[in-house]
């Protein structure tokens, strides 16, 4: 799957999580913890949004390592298919 | 036969605002069918009506503030169907929707509501109070948020500029209604409640590694979070502690043959609400889970049930990775104890003779000294470190 459409994927699940984060000017460097207010129950949301929409288990150990938008495409891009 | 009233949401309110009805006279309903949506200082509540019957009547239009107790519709056998539906309230309510607002996309057929309460998607907090502020009306955006729910981006261009937070305090506007109920809940407390605190800090060891070996064979979904860990555990500790679970009222505390525990859940555009997890003590931890998903998923983007709200029996308040250490509760009234859980950080602790570096929480207490006494206090909060030791078992 190539990045651009994977953003999408992973921007519409955030915004569904988080309805109040606007994803037009989101900075893909920017810390999401941090400086969009996404909690550990935030996190595991999207963690199961992202398993069902491109079947990648992200392991909590891994997911703790990902800090940004642009961490979380570079792991998903070489694990999501199709 | 009977009429339904506007329900009291919380021991600060006094009036609310019929939203919208989710039945019309002649229907049939049945006992907690969600009815209304009763607009409040916590956000958009869903209404459950406590009889099965047949709407014969609605007194009350849309967009109507009354108050608490008010007759809002009969329910009754059926014999007395009055089909004329009331006008909508003039309150607050420009008459005139914005041009830009008109012309907003059909949203199409929606998908059915998470919450599963009826045809309407509902709304975030934000999103009503922007809505409101602009004078628009929800049922004619298009939303984009959970559901079909109605968020605060969808309003953006509808009516100006929307402001990346509004109702945060100090922001320079007027404060918004749920500033002000929290203000009178928490002036309440703080006049009313001779509280006393006491704190002890947990090694979450035993706790820590027993959640990750659990979810390292859980997909997402099934997956635990220490918070579930911390309501169950103090659920548990309540059962133990009746002193420390139930309400204050005017003769005297009575405690609470079930724990109904409450959760302050934080807003992103400012506030907090604190919707309960009824029998949270009884339920198993991935049942505990989910209701907790729930939520505070229902929390942020609009659909809460009147049975959630303003009934818990005592609160939690978990700060979570973004907090610090220990945090100090106010207790929300009629309730008369306050739990308060830091955030969960690697510290030295004495294990043994020995200095280890341990995962470990600050666990805090408010309760009410009319109620009980810090001795009793200290005991609860040694009860509820004693279960976080055997997670296994919660």
């Amino acid at each position: 799957m190539n990045r651009e459409r994977l953003r999408d994927i992973v921007l519409e699940e955030l915004s569904a999580i988080a309805p109040d984060i606007d994803i037009a000017t989101l900075d893909e460097r920017a810390r999401l913890r941090d400086e969009y207010d996404l909690d550990s129950m935030d996190a595991l949301n999207l963690l199961t949004a992202l398993h069902r929409r491109l079947k990648v288990d992200i392991p909590e150990t891994d997911y703790a390592r990902m800090q940004s938008l642009r961490d979380l495409l570079d792991y998903l891009e070489p694990r999501a298919g199709g | 036969m009977s009429d339904f009233l506007m329900p009291s949401l919380g021991a600060d309110m006094e009036a609310g605002t019929l939203a919208e009805w989710r039945v019309a006279p002649g229907d049939r309903v049945e006992k907690g069918q969600i009815i209304a949506v009763v607009e409040t200082a916590k956000g958009a509540i869903d209404v459950e009506v406590f009889e099965s019957g047949v709407v014969e009547e609605c007194y009350v239009g849309p967009n109507t503030r009354v108050p608490v107790g008010t007759p809002l519709a009969r329910i009754g056998g059926g014999e007395r169907v009055v089909h004329d539906r009331p006008e909508p309230g003039a309150v607050d309510e420009p008459a005139t929707v914005p041009e830009a607002e008109t012309e907003a996309p059909s949203p199409g057929p929606r998908p059915p509501s998470p919450a599963g309460g009826g045809p309407s998607p509902g709304a975030s907090p934000a999103a009503r109070r922007r809505a409101r502020e602009l004078g628009l009306y929800l049922e004619r955006v298009a939303g984009s948020g959970p559901g079909g729910a109605v968020v605060l981006r969808d309003l953006e261009g509808a009516g100006g500029e929307v402001s990346s937070a509004p109702g945060r305090p100090g922001g320079g506007g007027e404060p918004t209604e749920m500033r002000r109920a929290i203000a009178a809940a928490m002036t309440r407390s703080k006049r009313e409640i001779p509280h006393y605190y006491l704190a002890t800090t947990l090694d979450l060891q035993a706790a820590e590694g027993w959640l990750e070996a659990y979810n390292r064979d859980q997909p997402p979904v099934s997956r635990l979070l220490m918070a579930a860990l911390f309501m169950k555990a103090t659920a548990r500790a309540l059962v133990s502690y009746p002193d420390l679970n139930g309400h204050y009222e005017a003769q005297g505390f009575r405690p609470a043959e079930r724990v109904d525990l409450g959760m302050a859940i934080h807003l992103r555009a400012g506030g907090l609400i604190a919707p309960a997890i009824c029998g949270a003590e009884a339920l198993a931890l991935p049942e505990l889970m989910a209701r907790l998903q729930d939520l505070v998923q229902r929390t942020r983007s609009g659909g809460l049930r009147a049975s959630e709200v303003g009934t818990a029996t005592a609160t939690v308040t978990a700060l979570g990775e973004r907090g610090v250490d220990t945090v100090y509760g106010v207790i929300q009234p009629p309730q008369v104890a306050m739990i308060g859980f830091g955030r969960v950080r690697r510290r030295p602790l004495a294990v043994d003779d020995m200095l280890a570096i341990r995962p470990a929480v600050d666990l805090s207490q408010a309760a009410d000294h009319r109620v009980c006494d810090g001795h009793l206090g200290a005991r609860f909060l040694n009860e509820i470190d004693a279960q976080l030791q055997h997670p296994e078992a919660l």
